[in-house]
């Protein structure tokens, strides 16, 4: 699988780093821009992958650290476990709550469900994503 | 604010989630099926008991007010169909402890599992229209994977038509919900309802009706578009074929109910008239199609098809018994086919065959298993005092008050012809002896890690007999929520009573 281009091994190194900071951008950017749990998910898988293509499935299995189908689960249990605050408060499910924050140096930052929700989309993206490739990348091998 | 409408929705979701979290435990994940479906019953039937006070119960998701947001609806109808869900989730839950097998389990079987009972439920609850074409996705990617868990030949064969037909459903049934949107504005079930009432070209609302009518018509394996159905039932597991059997097609026969009672009731003399067709002529079809065939599976399958002919006669005749009739079918059919196929399920693991010609013998060695045979295949056919009986007695005198004479006759004949099929298997696979030159495998099922097995199908067989002799409460909710049908503005109006103000 592994392409042994030193180019590309290289740049794998140092845009891994890069892509996932900025999937972690987008995945905060989302609430009222263009960005959000998916697209923010799916440039995360990308990073592995592309990470994948340039070394090996050990090495990026590696990386990762824990097993894809994990995130899938994670992720799944946070979204629903995001509608469920609203019910406790006597509302309807999903509705969103808002917590804010005054934080010295960052100023005042806003938590709320709907950030939850968008947290456990971004790694169902990423594991179900990654348990496809990295299955097929194991059945070509 | 009445949370047992969202319940039977989340609690699928939630126990499908961390099934997915606890992928490495066979324990977690069949102590989360049995706990999660057991969980899913109880608030389902909570929620029955509160919409039988209630009458509606409605909530609006994210407090987004209708008609704007998704909103959550609980008619009799819905209510009595979520309590089946659950009834047959809870079944297949314990059945799979003894019946699915580890290999399927590594495959995600339980996951998928709670994520079919979600996407069902969802799409029984939900009150906008565009929300029920999401939940049936739901429905066809949990069901496409657990129809390929095993990945044999035959399934993967089954897979491929039962997805391109689905599929094609998905597609006109978006059609027409472009097409409705277009024409309304609104995507809110009662909304469309409200406002289809005041347009004047009823030509277009009753080609949109077709379109819907396609659409959920190959879902519900209704003639023509049935095909689908006996091609990949008889090739999964038995408890995902008995979960299919029970739940899926009765979701299309759920959304029939729904649209030709809330949406399309202005031209009735047409588009019913053609449901009566549609209905006769998919009784008729199935049973034939079951007659002529020797696999215990593809028996049950074509049966599926003929007792969907029932239900939707109920809806075509239109009137308040015959709805009554087409609900009370429905609750009786949902438990009974469930329960045939689950002993398909431990017929096979006597004999290691669904072919009828290689079995025999079942009835000598474990009589037991024949009487709990008997039961729902006599109810299937509709012999008193079994549940079956009653269903079928009610549309036929709907159909008689009607004057749709013809129809009964079919019916009539159907019921006969069920009754030969059923007999065919009892004869061949539990009076006739083993046939000689096939080796005889019977393995005891009666105790041991089989016995789960036999706690659903005993469970099933005492409901199908418990329906026959004391069906009047089963009756009034059929009643009630026919009474609801038949007089969409209490819907609406449940829906949208501040809005409109």
């Amino acid at each position: 699988m592994s392409m042994h281009s030193l180019i590309l091994r290289t740049a794998g190194h140092f845009l891994l780093p890069l892509l996932l900071l900025f999937s972690v951008f987008l995945l905060l950017r989302g609430h009222d821009e263009p960005g959000g749990g998916f697209i923010g998910g799916l440039v995360a898988a990308a990073a592995i992958v592309l990470y994948l293509f340039s070394m090996d499935i050990r090495s990026a299995r590696k990386v990762l650290r824990v097993d894809p189908r994990d995130l899938l689960g994670a992720g799944m249990v946070l979204a629903v476990v995001s509608a469920l605050p609203a019910a406790f408060l006597g509302q309807a499910f999903f509705t969103a709550q808002w917590w804010e924050f005054t934080v010295p140096v960052f100023g005042e930052i806003k938590l709320s469900t709907v950030l939850i929700f968008d947290i456990g989309v971004y790694l169902v993206v990423i594991g179900s994503v990654l348990t496809i490739m990295l299955n097929l990348a194991e059945a070509e091998d | 604010m009445n949370m047992s409408v969202a319940l039977p929705v989340i609690i699928p979701l939630l126990a499908g989630a961390l099934s997915v979290m606890f992928w490495r435990s066979h324990f977690a994940q069949r102590a989360l099926g049995v706990l999660g479906t057991g969980a899913m019953l109880a608030t389902s039937v909570w929620l029955l008991l509160e919409t039988w006070e209630h009458g509606h119960i409605v909530m609006e998701m994210g407090t987004w007010p209708a008609p704007f947001g998704i909103v959550l609806v609980s008619d009799m109808l819905a209510a009595i169909m979520v309590v089946l869900t659950g009834i047959i989730g809870f079944a297949t839950a314990v059945y799979s402890l003894s019946g699915i097998g580890k290999m399927s389990e590594k495959f995600g079987y339980y996951p998928l599992l709670h994520l079919l009972l979600a996407g069902v439920n969802g799409a029984m609850l939900t009150g906008d229209i565009f929300n029920l074409y999401v939940w049936f996705e739901v429905m066809l990617v949990a069901s496409f994977a657990l129809l390929i868990l095993g990945g044999e030949r035959a399934q993967m064969e089954g897979a491929i038509k039962y997805v391109t037909l689905n599929l094609l459903s998905s597609m006109i049934f978006l059609t027409a919900i472009g097409l409705t949107y277009g024409l309304t504005g609104t995507l809110n079930m009662a909304d469309i309802g409200d406002k289809l009432s005041t347009v004047e070209d009823t030509g277009l609302i009753t080609v949109i009706a077709m379109l819907y009518l396609v659409a959920f018509g190959v879902k519900a394996a209704a003639f023509p578009f049935f095909f689908w159905l006996p091609a990949s039932y008889h090739t999964p597991k038995v408890a995902v074929s008995a979960l299919f059997a029970g739940l899926l097609t009765k979701v299309g026969v759920y959304a029939l109910f729904r649209v030709f009672t809330l949406i399309f009731n202005q031209d009735v003399d047409y588009t019913h008239e053609i449901l009566l067709w549609v209905a006769a002529a998919t009784m008729l079809t199935g049973v034939l199609g079951a007659a002529a065939h020797y696999e215990f599976r593809r028996i049950l399958s074509f049966h599926i098809i003929s007792q969907i002919g029932y239900m939707i006669m109920g809806l075509a005749l239109y009137t308040p018994l015959a709805l009554v009739g087409g609900v009370f079918y429905i609750m009786h059919h949902i438990i009974v086919k469930a329960n045939l196929f689950l002993i398909s399920g431990i017929t096979f693991v006597m004999k290691g065959t669904h072919e009828l010609k290689y079995m025999g013998g079942i009835y000598r060695t474990n009589p037991m298993l024949g009487v709990l045979f008997l039961i729902p295949a006599l109810s299937l056919a509709g012999l008193p005092p079994l549940s079956g009986f009653f269903a079928k007695f009610i549309i036929i005198r709907a159909g008689i008050e009607a004057e749709a004479y013809w129809v009964v006759a079919v019916a009539l004949v159907v019921g006969l012809l069920t009754l030969y099929s059923m007999i065919k298997i009892w004869a061949e696979v539990f009076w006739k002896a083993q046939p000689e030159g096939v080796e005889d495998e019977i393995r005891d099922v009666s105790s041991g890690p089989m016995i789960w097995m036999w706690v659903p199908v005993i469970m099933l067989a005492l409901m199908t007999v418990a329906i026959g002799l004391y069906g009047e409460p089963i009756y009034q909710m059929a009643a009630m929520s026919a009474e609801q049908l038949l007089d969409p503005s209490q819907y609406i109006e449940a829906v949208l009573g501040e809005a409109r103000q």
